[in-house]
Order: C-alpha cells, then sequence, then structure tokens
C-alpha cells in the first residue's frame, strides 16, 4: 500500500570503509568467477560454428579461430542431412515452432483460467484439487510416457505435432495454474466482491478485473512455458519420428546419424540455432520474468 | 417503513457460531451503526446483507423483500469497503460506471448518472486518474461516488474510514454526515470505533462475541448501557467501574466503596435500585468526576483519589488515580492539573452513574 513506509536495507552498511571495500572485491570476484564458468561452453559453441573442420581436427574444440566462414550455420540450417532428409534442421525447427507457439497459449490461458477459478472462486475442496494439480509439478515425465501412448493411439494422433501439442498443453497446467493461482491469490477479496455486488459474473470479472492485473505473470507463464517445450526432448523423442520431430529430437539423430567423420562446425551451428528461440525470448523478456516472479498482483 | 429487517439471523462457519439469533430493523432513511470490537460478527453480518455470505438461519429483508437467497447485483444494495476495492486497472470514470456497464445501463443515462454523483462527491476533476494517483480521501470519495451511482435501496459501509489518517477520517466522517442528511438513503455501517457510531448513526447496535447486546438511540446506549460490555465500549476512556455495596445513610440510598474496615466513600444514589444482591458495580464515566471545588452539589457524591498520571490533551486533562485498590480514570477541565502523588477530592456525579449486576453485568435499575 501507498502508505506504509519502509526503511531501505543496505547490506553493506555493517562496518568501516576498508571492511566495505573488500566485502566488494570477494563479492564482485566471486560473480566473475562463476560467470565466466557458466559462459565457456556457449564461448566454445559459438566460436566452433565458425571455425573450418581442418582446424578444430587439428587444435581440438577449445582454441580460437584462425578461419571465419558462416557456411556452416547455413548448411546446418537448409542442406544438411538428418534422418535421411538432406534439408537441413529448418523443417525441425518450424516443427518446433509451430509445437510450442500453440501450446505456450493454450496452457497459458488455460492455467489463468484454473488460477483465477481456484484463487477468487473458492469451493469446497479447490485447495485440495490445487494442490492434485500442483502434485503434477513435481511427477516426472517418464511416468506419463505410456498413458500418453496410449491416448494418442486411441485420439489418432500418434506422431503429430497436434499430439504433442496436446500433450504440452496437459503437462503444462500444473504450472501455469500453480504461477497464475498464486499470482492472483494476492488480488483483493474487495475487489472480486465489489465486482459481485457491481453485476458482473465470473467471465466478466475475470476479463475486466483480473485479465488487466495479469500481464506480469502471463509474461513469466509464457516465457516459462515457451521454453520449456521448446527446449522438451523426452517426449519429442518418444511420441514423433522422420520428419515430424522438434528440432531437440532431431539434433540426436543430426549427430548420432554420422557414418562419415563428425563436422562439429555444422552440429556446434544447429545446436546454436535450436537454442536460439528461448534465448530471444529471455534476452527480450527476461526483466519482465523477474519482475513479474517478484512482484505482487495490486501495488 | 422498515426498509430492512433482520430477523433471528445466524451464521455458522463450521462448528463456530459468529451471529447468533441477531434481530435489527432499519427504518428508511435510517443510519444504522454496527459497532463491536475485531471479531464480534459485524463485519459478517454486513457481508450476508451484501449476500457475499450465505445465510446458516433466520431471514434478511431489504424493502419487504426476503433476499436470502438472492444474488448480490440483485438486492438493490451498494457497498463502500474498507480497503475501497477501487479497479486498479481502470479510471475513476470507469470505476464509477462499471457496475451500470455491468447492468447494461443506456449510455446517456451513464452519464446523467455519472454527472450527478461527481457533483455530489466533487471528483469531477478526477475522473480520469486511476486509484494509484489519488489520495486516500479522494479514494474514499471516489468509492462512495461508486456506491451513490447505484441509487440503491441501501448503503452499506464497511469501516470506511479506517484506512485513513486521523486529520483525515474526522473530516471524511462528517462528509458522510452531510452526505447521508443530502441524500437520506437507509445506511448499515460498519466501525470499530465507537465515536464514529455515536456521531453518525441514529441508531447503534453494538455486537460482542456474536450477540446483539444493544440495539437503540447513540445517547441512550451511552447513557443507559444495557450491559458492562457495552458501557465500556462506547467511549474513550472508557467507564469506570468500581466494585460496591447497595447501603442506606439515614433512610437514603447509598452505595458505598469498599475501603480499609470501613468504607472508603458513600455515595448517594439518584433513586432506589432493586439488585438481587446487595453487591454491584458502579459505572462512572470520566467525564462524570470533577475536581471538588467545595459547596455541596445535589445528586454528587464525593470520595478521596491519589493522582497516579496526569496526561495533558490540551482540550481536558486526564487523570488516572487511584480509589482503594481500583484505578479509575477522570476528565478534568484543562487548567486543571494536579501533582502526582496528591490526594484530590473528586466529585461525582451520580445522576450518571449507572448500576450493573456483578454476576450478570446487566444494567440495574
Amino acid at each position: 500500500m501507498a502508505l506504509s513506509e519502509t526503511i531501505a536495507f543496505d547490506p553493506l552498511a555493517s562496518g568501516g570503509a576498508a571492511r566495505r571495500n573488500r566485502t566488494m572485491i570477494v563479492v564482485y570476484g566471486l560473480l566473475a568467477l562463476f560467470a565466466a564458468y557458466y559462459l565457456l561452453p556457449l564461448g566454445v559453441i559459438v566460436l566452433n560454428s565458425f571455425r573450418d573442420l581442418d582446424e578444430i581436427a587439428r587444435g581440438g574444440l577449445i582454441g580460437l579461430p584462425h578461419s571465419f566462414s558462416t557456411q556452416y550455420w547455413v548448411t546446418a540450417w537448409s542442406t544438411f542431412c538428418v534422418n535421411a532428409f538432406c534439408k537441413g534442421i529448418s523443417p525441425f525447427f518450424f516443427n518446433s515452432l509451430w509445437m510450442t507457439i500453440p501450446a505456450t497459449i493454450i496452457s497459458t490461458a488455460i492455467g489463468a483460467i484454473n488460477g483465477y477459478a481456484l484463487s477468487a472462486w473458492r469451493f469446497r475442496g479447490s485447495e485440495a484439487l490445487f494442490a492434485f494439480m500442483t502434485l503434477g509439478v513435481f511427477l516426472p515425465g517418464q511416468m506419463v510416457l505410456l498413458p500418453w501412448a496410449y491416448t494418442l493411439g486411441t485420439l489418432g494422433l500418434t506422431n503429430t505435432v497436434a499430439g504433442l501439442i496436446l500433450i504440452h498443453c496437459v503437462q503444462g497446467l500444473a504450472f501455469t495454474t500453480l504461477f497464475c493461482r498464486n499470482y492472483y491469490v494476492n488480488i483483493p477479496d474487495a475487489l472480486i466482491k465489489a465486482a459481485r455486488i457491481d453485476g458482473a459474473g465470473f467471465w466478466r470479472i475475470f476479463r475486466k478485473i483480473v485479465l488487466p492485473l495479469s500481464p506480469p505473470i502471463l509474461i513469466v507463464t509464457v516465457i516459462w512455458q515457451f521454453t520449456g517445450i521448446w527446449n522438451d526432448f523426452l517426449f519429442g523423442i518418444v511420441f514423433s519420428s522422420g520428419d515430424r520431430q522438434p528440432v531437440t529430437a532431431a539434433l540426436i539423430a543430426l549427430t548420432a546419424g554420422q557414418t562419415s567423420v563428425r563436422r562439429y562446425n555444422v552440429e556446434a551451428a544447429a545446436v546454436l540455432i535450436a537454442a536460439l528461440p528461448p534465448l530471444m525470448i529471455y534476452l527480450f523478456g527476461g526483466r519482465y520474468f523477474m519482475r513479474g516472479l517478484t512482484q505482487g498482483a495490486v501495488k | 417503513m422498515a426498509s430492512l429487517v433482520i430477523r433471528d439471523l445466524s451464521k455458522r462457519f463450521g462448528s463456530v457460531e459468529v451471529l447468533k439469533n441477531i434481530n435489527l430493523e432499519a427504518n428508511a432513511g435510517e443510519f444504522i451503526a454496527l459497532v463491536g470490537p475485531s471479531g464480534c460478527g459485524k463485519s459478517t453480518l454486513l457481508a450476508m446483507l451484501a449476500g457475499l455470505e450465505t445465510v446458516t438461519s433466520g431471514r434478511i429483508e431489504i424493502g419487504g423483500r426476503v433476499v436470502n437467497d438472492v444474488a448480490p447485483k440483485d438486492r438493490d444494495i451498494a457497498m463502500v469497503f474498507q480497503s475501497y476495492a477501487l479497479y486498479p486497472t481502470m479510471t475513476v470514470r470507469e470505476n464509477i460506471t462499471f457496475g451500470m456497464e455491468s447492468r447494461r445501463v443506456p449510455k446517456a443515462q451513464q452519464d446523467e448518472a455519472v454527472a450527478r454523483v461527481t457533483a455530489l462527491l466533487q471528483i469531477g476533476e478526477l475522473l480520469k486518474r486511476r486509484p494509484a494517483q489519488l489520495s486516500g480521501g479522494q479514494r474514499q470519495r471516489v468509492a462512495m461516488g461508486r456506491a451513490l451511482v447505484r441509487d440503491p435501496a441501501l448503503f452499506l459501509f464497511d469501516e470506511p474510514l479506517s484506512n485513513l489518517d486521523a486529520k483525515l477520517r474526522v473530516e471524511m466522517r462528517t462528509e458522510i454526515k452531510k452526505l447521508h442528511q443530502r441524500v437520506a438513503k437507509t445506511t448499515i455501517y460498519v466501525t470499530h470505533d465507537q465515536v464514529e457510531a455515536m456521531t453518525l448513526a441514529s441508531r447503534v447496535a453494538v455486537l460482542h462475541k456474536g450477540v446483539l447486546q444493544q440495539f437503540d438511540r447513540p445517547r441512550v446506549v451511552y447513557d443507559r448501557p444495557a450491559n458492562q460490555f457495552v458501557a465500556g465500549f462506547m467511549g474513550s476512556p472508557s467507564m469506570n467501574f468500581l466494585p460496591a455495596e447497595l447501603v442506606e445513610d439515614g433512610g437514603r440510598p447509598c452505595v458505598a466503596l469498599p475501603g480499609n474496615g470501613s468504607p472508603s466513600a458513600l455515595l448517594p444514589l439518584a433513586a432506589p435500585v432493586t439488585s438481587a444482591s446487595r453487591k454491584v458495580v458502579l459505572g462512572v464515566r470520566p467525564e462524570h468526576l470533577s475536581r471538588d471545588s467545595g459547596g455541596a452539589k445535589p445528586g454528587y457524591g464525593r470520595m478521596d483519589a491519589t493522582v497516579e498520571v496526569v496526561e495533558p490533551t490540551g482540550a481536558e486533562t486526564m487523570v488516572v488515580m487511584r480509589v482503594g485498590a481500583q484505578e479509575i480514570t477522570a476528565r478534568f477541565e484543562a487548567d486543571i492539573v494536579p501533582a502526582v502523588g496528591e490526594t484530590v477530592r473528586v466529585n461525582v456525579d451520580m445522576n450518571k452513574a449507572c448500576l450493573f449486576d456483578p454476576d450478570t453485568e446487566r444494567l440495574l435499575g
């Protein structure tokens, strides 16, 4: 509330200037060390995607490039042979895209409605229901492979993008419901009550009051779902084959199906292409992600 | 005509009975204050009137119609919430028109209603702002505007002033009173602040532990509280309670305050009191204690007290004193400032004193 006054907490206000400086050096030194540790593998892959194959063979995977070419990216995208299709990874990239976009939108939308119903319209057993749904967050995907195989078979969705969309929508509900419900719980009850007295029903309150307050959590949920679904490997490799595979599954085929020499530079480029969309989402949405996770619904 | 009737209303949450057999009614245009400490059930009662809580047993009638099973939107009520509950993503104007939009009131009629309410509350220049851009008092006004725009049969206020700072609270209290005088709508006003209840209401309902303690005009609730709870709750500082005994002094009925061996004070009663036992509790409000300035006044008693704490407030002096084993608070005039430790002779206005049964805590006489 605007009425509350807070006193800022300054973790450094605990001693003299010398002590403060020592603390700063230790903290930033450690941070730099960890950052380097995490960024080095990415750096190696990026460098390799531009290096000549001979050079990699001679100098090893780790090394600065002496040659530079973007042709490996082109090869990886459009001509490299994967699963006996020599169109690069682009078809699989689009498989992933057509799977991830609808699955993200649908699972987020249903999660928002679930979260709204479970927080603003409590009913007998709603807390238990929520607890059950949250359980889905902790269930390993391997556990549901057989049920899904049966379900997809029955629905005639085996080896289709639609089948994968269905799986990701349902599997994602646990997370999206958890996120949205925990965010909506902070919307004051009085707002919903006032709206009910004002004559608004379930959907009108959702559309006019809850949704306009939702952008922070919807951004969080979309980023989470997009990243999770795009990066999914298990369902992709189990429930699709041939040219229907998402890019994560195709990457394995790309490296596994080699009979001749390994094309490390093309593989590196393919991996980077496959990793780009979640990376972009994070780069552009990352600050909203952090804000959404920490911010309450109503200031 | 009664515009609100509550008959034998009870509410249970599981095994907890939060409201027990409430009977109340409000005449058209009346301002009823529901007052009591937190947890007394007053907000639950209001929520039941609004239709936000179900009725366990009993009956609620609004405008002659039983509304137990009527949805909030169809009860012809409007409510102002403690937190104001303004829709944060809407402008003030949208906040005010949201209900009319929901009920599909024609645009022209909406504009007319907005114009009427904004003129009444002087919030015309706020219409384009969002709640976050308003001060506490402005939010309060907008919340009332949202309620007023509906022109309902019943206004419900749920502690509307408790989020404001002290100065603004007093201003808004006056404003609510003015507003009620102008629109003259039946109003149910929940508060834990007995001053608000006293100043605003035409009748006050005091609730405690889910039971209606007293329902009467403010003056009566203050002067003749039905029991010790009401007596202690209404008025600040609280009424002083002193264990005493009914005696006769020369044929006149008196109460004696216990002392070491002999009574420490003998106070004359205005009228004889019938009581089951001789033991009673004497209730005296702080303002009915004054420093003795010599000269006997009819109906006044006298006692000696030792000053323990002196609290000058500017307008008056609060003095905490000891009489025997009892601590009492007196409200003296501002220029009467006794010294700590001093023994002062205190006049007790026995015409205004109350006697309670020590067992039932009910008012005697």
